[in-house]
């Protein structure tokens, strides 16, 4: 399954991965056997239904859950704590709205780097992640006053700024209009491409996954949901999505993950069932 | 419309819309649906009191109309101009007196005495709005932290939550008595800092006080969205760090709502304990004059009643100008 494994000495990796949850009715398995080894700089997608676990493989990693069996190893450490190595970037940008753009920021530079950097240090770092994802203009702003979009730029640069050495997306441009999402995952190639992040992304636009990713690991439904299949992205760097749009391999792949999802990982429950197990997911993140 | 066809009736054409759009700009509009609307309403409740009021007869009279309550308002203010005029020329007096005997004989010990009028109904709302306040601002430092360590501990609010519901109910009238008797037994000082009679209103208020603010406090602090909450454990934030930048911060509207409530129990639990234990106050005076029985009590009550009215509201609007310069949630409805 790890053939395609870009290196021989992953940064992260996941052994066996399984959770329960109780519930009334007895445990109920959400994740089983997943296996995954991810190089240092590699870029991630994570795709399936609703449902599937994919927040919950995410939330482990991040140390948010407790896998009941295996666990995640990221640089020969155990993951058992959430902590700012492994930044996440919400999909609901979870800035706190009390808090200007700047402000956020500033939280997240002065926990990590309480000791490490000076005032001015941590001024000039925390401009420089705002610039970075180009909010510089708007970085007195408070939540409410900035679109959906520029919230999630401000995300992105709080978890950059605590220079993670995984970057966790937990479905970033979920709940944004094709445009602004179209934005940033510009923004996020490009950044990638600058500082060179291992990255974990969750998503459910199949473009998107294509477009951005190295390695685009499918899963199976749930319950007892693993992954099924991982295809390798082998798309020349930096991409284009307009000449991308005409390229043959790109379409191919396009074609492969839609196949796994619409063929192969099929959902046949009826529309308020799976609704409904949509919820018992979020649930179960939260 | 109107410009381009300026030989047709413009009613034709609004005819079943709104008249008042072309009519009146609408700033007028608007300040009409601001300001006439509550007077109408006043002139309304006036109306109806009035009319009232000269059908129930007492057996101090008829009952005071808004005629005969404003003639009583002014005489209270008289009053309270007249003993402070009186007050006024006590002191000087005493000064006069003590300067000439000084200057009769230099080792002459000047004694000062205070002036010992009766309070006025000015002097009641005063020594009520310190009693609120005071046991207002005592409940809500006790009621806040604890409110929010509830909150933060799911245990912590199983265990106090029968408690805090037991007492919430619990009428001012009930724990008078007890405070009253505590007080006179624990509160004893040759030089007293405090009256007695103040500190068992300022206790009597704070218990009463306490339970809406702690209750919306744990209630707010409990529902923090849980992404926040996510991203605190992500950031591996202290737990000072955590309770005063993310906690507060969310659990702050509220807390406020809860402080508002608590001011306005506050405000009629305070009446009810001057009135009852015959502490100095706006409710002492209600009492007074009823027992008083003259021809004017009931107007002189009814001034009372209104005045109470008006300060709980006032009270509240300074606590929602708080909330809004507290708050950093500018798009909430506040009212």
């Amino acid at each position: 399954m790890n053939t395609t494994n870009k290196s021989i000495n992953p940064i992260l990796e996941l052994t066996g991965v399984g959770i329960e949850f109780p519930t009334p009715k007895g445990p109920f398995k959400a994740l089983t056997d997943v296996n995954l080894k991810i190089a240092k700089g590699e870029m991630i997608s994570l795709i399936g239904h609703s449902g599937c676990g994919k927040s919950t493989v995410l939330n482990i990693v991040a140390g948010l859950l407790q896998a009941t069996e295996g666990g995640a190893v990221l640089e020969g450490k155990e993951v058992n704590e959430p902590g700012p190595e492994r930044a996440v970037v919400f999909q609901n940008h979870s800035l706190l709205p009390w808090l200007t753009a700047y402000e956020n920021v500033e939280l997240a530079v002065k926990t990590v780097f309480d000791k490490s950097k000076s005032k001015a240090e941590m001024k000039e770092w925390i401009e420089h992640n705002l610039n970075l994802v180009h909010m510089g203009h708007a970085m007195h702003k408070r939540p409410d006053e900035i679109s959906g979009g520029m919230k999630q730029r401000v995300g992105i640069a709080r978890a950059l700024a605590m220079e993670p050495k995984i970057l966790l997306m937990d479905e970033p441009f979920g709940a944004l209009d094709a445009l602004t999402r179209a934005h940033l995952q510009d923004s996020v190639m490009e950044i990638q491409k600058e500082l060179g992040n291992t990255i974990i992304m969750i998503t459910h636009d199949v473009d998107e996954a294509v477009l951005l990713s190295d390695r685009i690991v499918m899963m199976t439904n749930g319950p007892s949901a693993t992954i099924g299949e991982i295809l390798k992205i082998d798309l020349e760097r930096p991409r284009n999505r307009i000449e991308l749009a005409d390229d043959p391999k790109y379409n191919q792949y396009r074609q492969q993950v839609l196949s796994f999802l619409y063929e192969k990982q099929r959902k046949v429950e009826p529309l308020t069932k799976s609704m409904s197990s949509n919820n018992s997911e979020q649930k179960k993140i939260a | 419309m109107t410009s381009k066809i300026p030989s047709l009736p413009t009613r034709l054409f609004t005819w079943g819309g709104s008249m008042t759009d072309e009519v009146m700009p609408i700033w007028m509009q608007e300040l009409i649906k601001a300001i006439m609307l509550p007077v109408i309403g006043i002139m309304f409740f006036l109306l109806i009191w009035g009319t009232v009021a000269q059908n129930i007869d007492t057996s101090l009279g008829k009952f005071p109309g808004p005629v005969q309550a404003l003639e009583q308002f002014q005489s209270l203010i008289t009053e309270h101009n007249d003993e402070r005029a009186k007050e006024a020329g006590f002191y000087q007096r005493q000064d006069e007196r003590n300067s000439a005997r000084l200057a009769e004989d230099p080792s002459y010990q000047i004694k000062i005495r205070n002036y010992t009028g009766k309070p006025t109904f000015i002097d009641q709302i005063g020594t009520s709005l310190i009693t609120v306040l005071t046991g207002f601002i005592l409940a809500s430092i006790i009621a806040v932290p604890l409110g929010i360590m509830i909150g933060l501990s799911k245990n912590l609010y199983a265990a106090a939550n029968p408690i805090i519901q037991l007492f919430k109910p619990v009428s001012p009238l009930a724990w008078l008595p007890l405070v009253t008797m505590v007080v006179s037994a624990v509160y004893t000082s040759d030089d007293p800092l405090f009256a007695k009679s103040f500190i068992t209103s300022v206790i009597t208020v704070l218990v009463c006080s306490l339970w809406p603010t702690v209750i919306n406090t744990a209630v707010g602090t409990a529902s923090i969205s849980q992404d926040l909450l996510n991203v605190s454990k992500v950031l591996r934030l202290k737990p000072m760090t955590h309770i005063f930048k993310v906690v507060i911060p969310s659990s702050i509207p509220m807390v406020f709502t809860g402080l508002r409530l608590s001011l306005g129990i506050a405000w009629m639990v305070l009446i009810a304990a001057e009135m009852l234990a015959q502490n100095p106050g706006l409710g002492k005076f209600v009492w007074d004059e009823f027992q008083n029985g003259s021809s004017n009590s009931l107007g002189r009550i009814m001034v009372a009643v209104l005045v109470i009215g008006l300060i709980g509201f006032l009270l509240d609007r300074i606590m929602l100008m708080l909330q809004r310069m507290f708050s950093w949630d500018k798009q909430a409805v506040l009212r």
